[in-house]
């Protein structure tokens, strides 16, 4: 029974000024701009592009400003917001292999066409903390280098053998489905549990994509291809009648390859799970590509025997706006409920203690 | 090919071309180029500047059937100027001020006589992306592994 | 006028507050079926659809709502002009379609053949948008249903004959059906499929 209770606004609406005042610290330490948290704090502002689910660098700064830092009240922030923006279309989907590549690591071949780029990791860093960063030390221009060739996609050199599955197909006449405008059902075609993994929690994904690898749903993965690059975004204006480029996004790219024995069905080969990710987060696109292939059962008639592997465990479980939302409510006034099963508990206590004297 | 080749020899620039180019031009560069234009037609709107989103899709395995990744903010304006001709503006993020700007550009390109001048500003930001995106891949190739192999033992 | 200006002029002066004005009215016309409301903005849409008909396309379509149009409008510039100032795409199925416009004096097709909805989602409907001569002075028929206190009169001039059995037929599938826009002029008179329509015996 929900019962409505007034009172409490002079109290909120001096929680919310205490809030502002703790926000902005103490004033004789400069503020910090949104510029500043778009240029050093940029993989911050990634994570909360992609689990909100949009993609604009300044509004994330944003919303991680205002949430003084709680990535999750953040990327809720963002979510809040992108409800009250019309849809203009849909993009014609972004082409990765035409990536402007910023770095791309394969796990499974040493030499090949493009090479391993490191770029900007923190791979090989000795994870020490670092007492120059205190200050405002300079920081030295980056090395450069004349480009080599074109980087190949590792999907693609495998599929010249034929031991590997191919790009990711649905059935004939299947229309992309979109959950931002149709409510969640089980089973879950593959292209709308990798939009709902696209936008999952990182800690939720890397959790489930660890246990796959304890032994939770084995799938023998190997990182064919990670690559972080910018991809353009075309939209069809049909007032025109061609597309035309918006500009760039960052995405995360990860192949990944896993060995299967075979089935009746399929011969042995290798299958792929794959992520895509906004912004800089190959944590996140990793562990998406390895739960995308251990959500694929039906697909290999695997038996399903992990949480990894169960599509409504973890496509329910995997928003982090959903799931805050619905524990931290757990907070608000329960007086009336809570009174109820008080007096159940009471009653029951009563009863329980009258049968013990009885007998 | 470097940029001041490009300058000089510069490749025809179609709409959809320029569409793009001005998609990535600062407000800066739009805003000196109208400076620039002498006898400005007038500018009137005809919707927007607006914002709004646009839902990006990837592809699964990255070359299989299209799926939602999550949306990007566009902006976006249509002009008709005074000389007649309608054009469009539209960008990633949330300046309409470039996007009503790039609708300006648009509209001005299909005029035979604001044309050169537009032609002029779509070579300016190409040179700009030009040597940014050089100067990315360069940074980028710097970080190339090159392995070698240490043998070991008599043959 | 040119098909291309044809498609870019007309829409709202002040997209937002003539949304809003608009919206307004058919939701107090809807909440009151019967009622006839004035449209406070106003829109010039290509040939032949009607101005109120366009502003109600302007306020309540969008890139989620599917249109369908009659065989005259999907013809004229009204497609494109839709498509360019609500961001809605015509569809030729009439189940698909979320609102469906058709101009005066045109044939309308079988209510039942639009979306009516499920009955676990009913809202998914289309919603009829049909100008007609005029929205007073034509057969009377008593309306009675939510939102009407005891019983009015409603008496639209040019609705095909067979419109009462069309609408006792949308009335038996509730809670699915279809919701109906009469259009005229600058006026609007919703028919919610809440509302039970009779003939008027004299």
């Amino acid at each position: 029974m929900y019962v409505a209770v007034k009172g409490g606004e002079a109290a909120i609406a001096n929680a919310h000024r205490l809030l502002a005042d703790r926000r902005r610290g103490d004033r004789s330490l400069p503020a910090i701009t949104i510029e500043q948290v778009v240029e050093q704090l940029g993989l911050a502002v990634d994570r909360v592009m992609a689990e909100a689910s949009l993609y604009d660098r300044s509004l994330a700064a944003l919303a991680v400003r205002q949430a003084r830092g709680d990535m999750i009240e953040a990327i809720f922030i963002l979510r809040a917001y992108r409800t009250t923006l019309p849809r203009f279309g849909y993009s014609e989907p972004v082409d990765t292999a035409g990536m402007l590549v910023e770095r791309r690591v394969s796990a499974t071949y040493k030499d090949l066409p493009g090479g391993q780029l490191l770029g900007p990791t923190f791979d090989y860093t000795h994870r020490l903390l670092d007492p120059s960063l205190i200050g405002d030390e300079p920081v030295a221009a980056p090395a450069v280098k004349e480009p080599g060739e074109q980087v190949m996609r590792v999907s693609d050199i495998l599929d010249g053998e034929g031991l590997i599955e191919g790009d990711g197909q649905m059935p004939d006449g299947h229309v992309a489905g979109d959950l931002t405008r149709e409510p969640m059902e089980f089973p879950m075609p593959r292209d709308l549990r990798l939009q709902a993994l696209a936008r999952g929690d990182e800690g939720f994904l890397l959790a489930l994509a660890y246990s796959t690898q304890r032994g939770y749903g084995r799938t023998h993965p190997f990182v064919g291809e990670v690559r972080i690059g910018e991809v353009e975004v075309e939209l069809d204006l049909p007032e025109l009648g061609f597309a035309v480029s918006l500009g760039t996004i960052r995405v995360t790219e990860c192949q990944m390859v896993n060995q299967f024995k075979g089935s009746a069905k399929q011969p042995p080969q290798f299958t792929r799970g794959y992520g895509l990710v906004f912004g800089q987060s190959e944590r996140k696109a990793m562990s998406m590509s390895l739960v995308d292939r251990a959500l694929r059962t039906d697909e290999f008639s695997e038996d399903i025997v992990a949480p990894a592997q169960d599509q409504e465990f973890v496509i329910s479980h995997a928003d982090n706006v959903q799931a805050t939302g619905f524990v931290e409510h757990l907070k608000l006034p329960h007086y009336v409920d809570f009174q109820a099963e008080l007096d159940l508990v009471r009653r029951m206590r009563h009863d329980s203690l009258r049968q013990s004297m009885a007998r | 090919m470097d940029a001041k080749q490009r300058l000089e020899a510069p490749p025809a620039i179609d709409r959809k071309e320029g569409m793009r180019l001005l998609a990535r031009a600062t407000l800066a560069e739009l805003a000196a180029a109208w400076e620039a234009i002498a006898d400005k037609p007038d500018v009137a709107p005809v919707r927007g500047p607006e914002t709004g989103l646009v839902m990006v899709r990837g592809r699964i395995g990255g070359g299989g059937d299209p799926f939602n990744l999550g949306e990007a903010t566009v902006s976006r304006a249509t002009v008709r100027l005074s000389t007649g001709e309608v054009g469009h503006g539209q960008m990633l993020g949330t300046d309409k001020e470039r996007a009503r700007y790039a609708a300006v550009f648009d509209a001005l390109f299909q005029n035979a006589a604001h044309r050169p001048a537009i032609e002029a500003l779509h070579r300016l930001i190409a040179a700009r992306l030009e040597a940014e995106d050089r100067q990315k891949a360069e940074e980028t190739a710097a970080t190339r592994v090159d392995f070698f192999t240490m043998v070991r033992g008599e043959d | 006028m040119s098909a291309q200006t044809q498609i870019y002029a007309g829409a709202f002066a002040d997209p937002v507050f003539a949304a809003q004005s608009v919206f307004r009215t058919l939701m107090d016309c809807f909440a009151r079926p019967g009622t006839i409301g004035r449209l406070s903005a106003s829109a010039s849409p290509p040939s032949p659809l009607g101005n109120a008909s366009g502003a109600v396309a302007l306020t309540l379509c969008d890139h989620d709502t599917p249109v369908w149009l009659s065989p005259a409008l999907a013809k004229s510039a009204v497609p494109q002009w839709i498509a360019f100032h609500t961001g809605a795409c015509v569809t030729e199925a009439k189940d698909e379609a979320r609102f469906a416009f058709v101009e005066k004096g045109a044939a309308v097709p079988g209510f039942d053949q639009f979306a009516l909805g499920t009955q676990e989602y009913p809202d998914r409907s289309t919603t009829l948008v049909v100008e007609v001569e005029g929205l007073t002075g034509g057969q009377p028929l008593v309306a009675r249903g939510p939102g009407i206190k005891t019983e009015t009169v409603v008496a639209p001039i040019g609705l095909p004959d067979v419109f009462l059995d069309f609408w006792v037929a949308n009335r038996a599938v509730f809670p699915r059906g279809i919701d109906l826009v009469l259009t005229a002029g600058d006026a609007v008179l919703c028919l919610p499929r809440t509302t039970k329509l009779s003939a008027k015996e004299f």
